[in-house]
């Protein structure tokens, strides 16, 4: 696992790099990208970046609500879909071994890989094996997280991104910033500049009359990817589900490029994170009703296919599993934040996410944005390491409106908590101000005559404030104005009430609680 | 230790909080009550229009002409090899997947088959690839698919599909035609599969 | 039986007129209200920072002080859900068992909203409050403890109030405890927001349950020099008649109001500040 040198530069994201940006060594997170609160600064300051977003989250969020107030079991389907990951995950061994042997029986051959260098190299050894030099690729966060289009790159193997987001994103040579829509940051303009400028480079070119209407550009990437998709001998895919009873796959898409890759190559590799199981055919009703409403807000997305190793004279005639771990043990390990590994990947708590929309997904620094993000990714790479990594748990204001919409029931807020007191326990010994604070306030708190001590120095502070502050707040209350550092984080943008002369504490013992 | 036994070994580790004796049954899971819904052809009808797809109802007497109708315009019709003969429509030229090449598919003007069910809450037609529904690619390549389902295949729910289906057939579940909403949250009908679908519900 | 007030720490220090007007309501009401004099915080700043062993200190000093009333009550709903929600998983961390026992049996905690409508079983509570508001739901009372509509019938049920929706109401406002400062560009973000949305209801008031949201929508409503004044829900169902006579007139809240109630003789000067003791 590389360390990450954090940045106090205020790079936006590698969006200006001349080189198509890469995944840290061991994935998830991407190289170069400073601390949250810092590339949180650069993205809130982008004009078109806030619009884009607003406009989508605000888009999809109503499309959400609606066909999840349609569904009157929906808190029950929440709740079976919860326990059925949780079935999976505290027996998931037993469901690893159950999957292997249904996919084997089914003609499949199912592989291991303990982390993202030998996934990677399971998948390029199969690819060089047929002697080709492109994939079409399904879209897919494993093989994003695992930095799979980097290692084929470099075995001299083009990956093509098939999906019309993730094709915007590499053509545009630039990151995801949205679990679903990997190019929510971008609009329809951005987009027709980049068909426009690298269609050519890669295949053919967008016709010069492109216009920046969103069926035009459909239209564009049909004629694009149609030429790559008659002729790729092999295909790489992730999995939405991996039935343990049966071996039977499942992909959950739209555009129908996923047919395409599932259908028409000889070779089919699904890369799939060992979280993905679920342990019956029969329970996959509950994912597949959850999963298309809280996602892009449809009752059904258009595709959904479903095999189970090889089907002959149907398909692809050889079928390759790659089960990945890469930290997904490490998340099992930890008895609260395992809930995280119940994630269907749909995408609701990134939409409803007051931060998320503000600060765009490439402000989280990893393939896994949001608040989902802000929990998997330091568990999967591990906190106390990297500065960057440990900023994801403070990324939110605990407003709970993620728990609300997931549709497996993740308490995202309470795993936040729980990894950042993992933080500071990592950084305990080390001398931080805030921890001096808390280490101060701690103390003050501890006893009442404490607490009542400090407030009478305020209330000293607070006459001399009363007769020299003549910034009023509306209402009448004496306010201060900006004020030096520390506190400058606070008052740069946020008058402060001057304390009162006399707290409630002191007030109900001197009037005896305002009987006297 | 190679990769297998090194992850299982790590997933057990991992686990040493869940009791030895916990089975997969000892964690419960609540089975949410079936929807009820109120007629599920007109339902199946509404839903599948909803998302920009045409149905035609007809009866079995007015197939042949319904059929002509939505395939108007159509001179090169692919057809599994196993369609039923009633389904054969007069006007295009038959074209039978024997299995042809994919470049031979992408030559054709539509495609005709049945299905194995239709979903009347989602609106979704399934295709289990059994007797006349041809291979998958079949009805992913063509950019017209005509598709023929009977009022007595209509479930309700999703659950009614996922168990009347056999899990060991590859399956296609068909949720109106090809879409995309990256660009800016804006659905656009028509991306890589057929731009059109059309369903005949027939009964 | 008597209820115990949990004023929270920043009441204590900074809004002690939130306090003062939940003794007044409560009192009015009928119920016997006492403040615990040895409370000091809830722990709640250190347990979302991270600094779960230094809120142990705060939760063995809350269990104590709180023992043996018959319930709790709690002026902020992000307090009131810490209570509920966090000491047991600070008592659990520690590995007191002791600890987690006390935290079982310690008398049930309710938000200000909860205990009138719940427990009480009150609506109006006889407040007269004539001016335009609108009211924010602060996160943890709406998803944490899920006060529901409480609040807006207690509001709706108040003489002269008129009552504004407010656009986008359910949105967090982005204060978010030391979010507010650990990430103050993104906080501050969020609370322009939300400051936007309270300007575009023309409320002359804004409402809310928890005092620490108040405070940074209200600093920067302030900094805008926007015209709108922040308000505790309990301040507002505590009045029983006008607090805005005039504009330059020294309400609650203000120091001047403060300095008037910490006099000890003689009865106060009207206007009377919201909340003061009859």
């Amino acid at each position: 696992m590389s360390e990450l040198a954090s940045e106090s530069s205020t790079r936006r994201s590698a969006r200006s790099a001349e080189v198509a940006p890469r995944a840290a060594a061991g994935g998830a997170t991407f190289l170069g990208t400073p601390a949250f609160p810092i590339a949180a600064k650069a993205a809130l300051a982008d004009a078109q970046l806030r619009r884009n977003l607003a406009h989508a989250t605000g888009t999809i969020r109503g499309k959400r609500a609606a066909v999840v107030a349609e569904v009157a079991n929906w808190e029950e389907l929440r709740l079976a879909g919860a326990a059925l990951k949780d079935r999976t995950l505290r027996h998931l061994d037993t469901y690893l071994t159950q999957l292997e042997t249904a996919l084997t029986k089914a003609g499949a051959t199912v592989h291991w890989a303990r982390d993202a260098a030998e996934a990677n190299r399971i998948v390029v050894d199969i690819a060089r094996g047929h002697g080709t030099d492109e994939v079409v690729k399904v879209k897919s966060m494993a093989t994003v997280e695992i930095g799979l289009n980097e290692a084929l790159a470099d075995a001299g193997i083009t990956a093509w991104e098939t999906d019309l987001a993730e094709l915007i994103v590499q053509l545009g040579h630039d990151l995801p910033s949205h679990i679903l829509v990997p190019a929510i940051h971008r609009n329809r303009s951005e987009v027709r500049e980049i068909f426009l400028r690298e269609m050519g480079r890669a295949g053919r070119p967008a016709p010069p009359d492109l216009t920046d209407n969103p069926a035009d550009l459909a239209a564009a990437a049909r004629e694009h990817l149609r030429e790559k998709f008659l002729r790729a001998k092999v295909a790489v895919s992730g999995a939405n589900f991996a039935v343990a009873e049966t071996g039977t796959l499942a992909v959950v898409e739209s555009e129908g490029n996923g047919r395409m890759c599932l259908t028409l190559p000889e070779v089919l590799i699904s890369v799939v994170g060992i979280e993905k199981l679920v342990p019956t055919w029969a329970d996959l009703d509950v994912f597949l009703q959850l999963l298309p409403r809280s996602s892009t807000g449809e009752r059904m997305n258009p595709y959904t296919s479903m095999w189970s190793g090889v089907t002959p004279g149907d398909g692809p005639q050889e079928v390759h599993v790659v089960l990945l771990d890469n930290g997904r043990t490490d998340v099992l390990a930890d008895e609260v934040g395992r809930q995280a590994l119940r994630c269907i990947r749909c995408s609701a708590c990134l939409n409803v996410c007051p931060v998320y929309e503000r600060t765009g997904g490439h402000s989280y620094g990893s393939v896994y944005p949001g608040p989902i993000g802000a929990i998997l990714t330091p568990m999967l790479r591990g906190v106390g390491h990297d500065e960057q990594v440990d900023s994801l748990p403070y990324a939110s204001s605990l407003c709970g409106a993620c728990f609300e919409v997931c549709p497996v029931r993740i308490d995202i807020p309470e795993v936040l908590v729980h990894l950042r007191s993992q933080v500071v326990d990592a950084h305990r010994g080390r001398p931080s101000l805030q921890g001096a604070a808390m280490k101060a306030a701690s103390w003050m708190f501890g006893t009442s005559a404490r607490t009542a001590a400090a407030e009478k120095l305020s209330g000293l502070g607070s006459r001399v404030l009363d007769r020299t502050v003549r910034r009023r707040a509306p209402g009448g209350r004496r306010a201060l104005g900006s004020l030096p550092w520390p506190v400058s984080a606070w008052s740069d943008a946020r008058d402060t009430p001057v304390p009162p002369p006399e707290s409630f504490r002191a007030w109900w013992s001197r009037t005896d609680g305002g009987r006297r | 230790m190679n990769a297998r036994d090194a992850i299982l070994a790590r997933v057990r580790t991992a686990l040493r909080d869940v009791p030895r004796d916990e089975t997969p049954a000892d964690v419960e899971v609540p089975r949410p009550p079936a929807p009820v819904l109120p007629d599920r052809v007109e339902l199946f009808a509404e839903r599948v229009a909803d998302y920009k797809a045409t149905v035609v109802r007809c009866t079995p007497a007015e197939l042949p002409e319904r059929l002509a109708e939505a395939l108007h315009g159509v001179a090169r019709l692919l057809v599994p090899t196993d369609l039923p003969a009633e389904l054969h429509p007069a006007g295009p030229e038959l074209v039978e997947d024997t299995p042809l090449p994919v470049t031979a598919l992408d030559a054709v003007d539509g495609v005709l088959t049945t299905a194995r069910l239709g979903i009347a809450e989602t609106g979704t037609i399934v295709l289990d690839h059994g007797p006349g529904q041809g291979r998958r690619a079949a009805t992913l390549v063509p950019d017209l698919h005509v598709c023929v389902v009977r009022t007595d295949q209509v479930v309700t729910g999703v659950p009614d599909a996922v168990a009347a289906l056999d899990p060991h057939r590859p399956q296609t579940w068909i949720s109106g035609p090809s879409a995309t909403s990256d660009i800016e949250l804006d659905r656009v009908e028509g991306v890589h599969g057929p731009r059109t679908l059309r369903v005949l519900l027939v009964g | 039986m008597t209820v115990g007030l949990l004023v929270t720490c920043i009441n204590d220090a900074l809004f002690p007129d939130t306090g003062r007007a939940v003794v007044t309501l409560l009192r009015r009401l009928g119920v016997d209200v006492d403040f615990p004099a040895a409370q000091t915080c809830c722990g709640q700043p250190m347990v979302n920072t991270g600094y779960l062993d230094e809120a142990v200190p705060l939760l063995r000093n809350h269990l104590e002080a709180f023992a043996g009333y018959e319930a709790v009550v709690v002026p902020s709903g992000s307090c009131a859900g810490s209570v509920r929600h966090q000491h047991r998983l600070v008592a659990q961390r520690c590995g007191d068992p002791g600890l987690v026992r006390a935290v079982e049996q310690a008398p049930p905690a309710y938000e200000l909203t909860e205990y009138l409508v719940d427990v009480l079983g009150v609506v109006d509570v006889g407040a007269y409050f004539p001016h335009r508001v609108t009211y924010h739901p602060t996160c943890h009372s709406l998803r944490m403890l899920r006060v529901g509509d409480r609040p807006r019938r207690l509001l709706e049920a108040v003489r002269g109030l008129r009552l504004v929706e407010l656009p986008a109401a359910d949105e967090c406002c982005g204060f978010g405890g030391t979010f507010a400062v650990k990430n103050a560009d993104t906080s501050v973000a969020m609370g322009s927001d939300k400051a936007r949305h309270v300007r575009e209801t023309q409320a002359e008031v804004l409402v809310a349950g928890d005092n620490s949201c108040l405070m940074h929508i209200g600093g920067i409503l302030s900094r805008e020099r926007s015209g709108v004044r922040v308000m505790h829900l309990a301040e507002v169902l505590a009045s029983t008649e006008a607090v805005i006579d005039e504009p330059a007139q020294p309400t609650a809240g203000s120091a001047a109001a403060s300095a008037e109630a910490s006099r000890t003789d003689g009865p106060p000067r009207a206007p009377r500040p919201a909340g003061a003791i009859r």
